[in-house]
């Protein structure tokens, strides 16, 4: 995978992704090594997202590292109008690889054809956000031993969330069964439901799951937003139907684990954290493995 | 009107009227020095109304003519040598487009920054097209040609 970039997570075959995943692992038992000494990678975040950021320059800095870049647009020469094009064409002379979050859609490929070090898509606005991914099916495949035969449950805004959408299309490569559970105005959609269709995987749509819980090997958790409703009544209806709470997880499977993309706001439930079922705050951290196996694999030291 | 037969070259027929223009412009027509005679606002069962476009001592690579088909579908062609047609061909639908439609995805960068839009065609026959950049899809109620 030496300098390919990773833009979105059809990039990468079954196989890679699950070399990525092997990798991560031997990352997890040793997260302090040297292997990134005397590199230097670049941090480009044009729009804030403090909890990614942070995770990247957690992983290279425990590989020895060096990071160049910025955390908002403004305090760069974006806000002077410099192109995108500009900014990369300036950016890869001084460094080894390119972390990239922007909020227009496709600007991380674009600039993966630009650059002529790696690109790491750190999510392009509603697109893509393939290391997210790649740490969600991490922690399934750890706390379920395997990827194959599970039952996924993903809960909240499944229209908008690009988070689920990249989770279910890789996931499909599987052979996953889903459930849908989501409001009315926040349904799944069609054009992912043809594609499961066409790969004859089964799914579910619900507008709760209380009844049904007891099946799932994996809960996915997102947050319903009020914003996304047209009418203030309809989310006042279902705001409670889609929140976690401890009592709900009584009857759930021995291996059921719950995880969330985070910032978590009121879906789960505190009284939920000390459940050893709770998985989400371990899975930001494996999302510092993740990104140490995605970095040195593109910059071919591993 | 009466529009002289040519002796070698491209007969284009049953180009909706109103894109015969940016069938000029995709196949550069505008920009070569050959003899070009066109008719517009023809009388047509088919279309209603129909352009047709000679073009003296041009053949057209099947990828080349294939680029119309997003504004001309159904168009026609026929190859002309020594006044005679010796070979006629339709247009067809390419497995991918490069530069001529406009991504509809207001949040795409291929509308932010002097990017050459790619596409691939997802479906043929009601033409579907998704963007290389933004992975957004474009469909033929909402695709603007360039």
């Amino acid at each position: 995978m030496k300098n390919r970039s990773l833009v979105s997570i059809d990039d990468f075959s079954t196989e890679e992704i699950l070399r990525i995943l092997d990798l991560t692992e031997e990352f997890e038992k040793e997260p302090t090594q040297k292997l990134l000494e005397g590199k230097v990678i670049a941090t480009l975040f044009f729009e804030p997202s403090t909890r990614t950021r942070l995770s990247f320059e957690s992983a290279i800095n425990r590989l020895g590292g060096k990071i160049i870049g910025f955390s908002d647009s403004s305090s760069s020469s974006v806000s002077k109008g410099e192109t995108l094009n500009d900014t990369i064409r300036m950016v890869d002379k001084y460094c080894d690889l390119i972390v990239m979050r922007h909020p227009i859609e496709g600007s991380a490929r674009y600039a993966s054809e630009i650059s002529t070090v790696p690109v790491i898509n750190a999510g392009d606005g509603a697109n893509q956000h393939p290391t997210q991914t790649l740490l969600d099916l991490y922690s399934i495949r750890k706390t379920q031993g395997s990827l194959d035969n599970l039952n996924i449950f993903m809960v909240g805004d499944l229209k908008y969330g690009r988070t689920v959408h990249s989770l279910m299309m890789a996931m499909s490569r599987w052979n996953t069964t889903f459930n849908f559970i989501a409001p009315e105005e926040l349904r799944m959609p069609d054009e992912f439901k043809i594609y499961l269709d066409n790969l004859g995987l089964k799914y579910y749509e619900h507008n709760d799951f209380t009844d049904i819980i007891s099946r799932a090997d994996i809960i996915y958790m997102t947050r319903v937003q009020k914003e996304r409703f047209s009418d203030p009544i309809e989310y006042e209806k279902v705001k409670n139907v889609y929140v976690l709470r401890n009592s709900m997880l009584k009857n759930t499977k021995p291996n059921m684990r719950i995880l969330h993309p985070l910032p978590r706001v009121n879906e789960i439930h505190q009284d939920v954290d000390i459940n050893p079922k709770a998985y989400y705050f371990e899975q930001a951290l494996n999302g510092v493995y993740t990104r140490q196996a995605i970095v040195c694999s593109l910059l071919g030291i591993k | 009107m009466s529009v002289s037969a040519i002796q070698n070259g491209t007969v284009i027929d049953h180009v909706p009227a109103r894109n015969l223009f940016k069938v000029i412009q995709i196949l550069g027509l505008d920009r070569i020095d050959n003899q070009i005679t066109f008719g517009t606002n023809l009388e047509s069962k088919k279309l209603g109304r129909k352009a047709i476009i000679k073009i003296s001592g041009v053949f057209f690579e099947d990828e080349d003519i294939n680029r119309i088909a997003l504004v001309a579908p159904d168009a026609k062609l026929n190859i002309i040598k020594d006044y005679e047609v010796v070979e006629k061909k339709v247009v067809e639908v390419p497995d991918n487009i490069v530069g001529i439609a406009k991504c509809m995805n207001p949040k795409c960068i291929t509308n932010f920054e002097s990017v050459t839009t790619r596409f691939k065609v997802v479906s043929k026959k009601n033409v579907s097209l998704k963007c290389h950049y933004c992975e957004k899809i474009t469909n033929q109620e909402n695709m603007q040609i360039i």
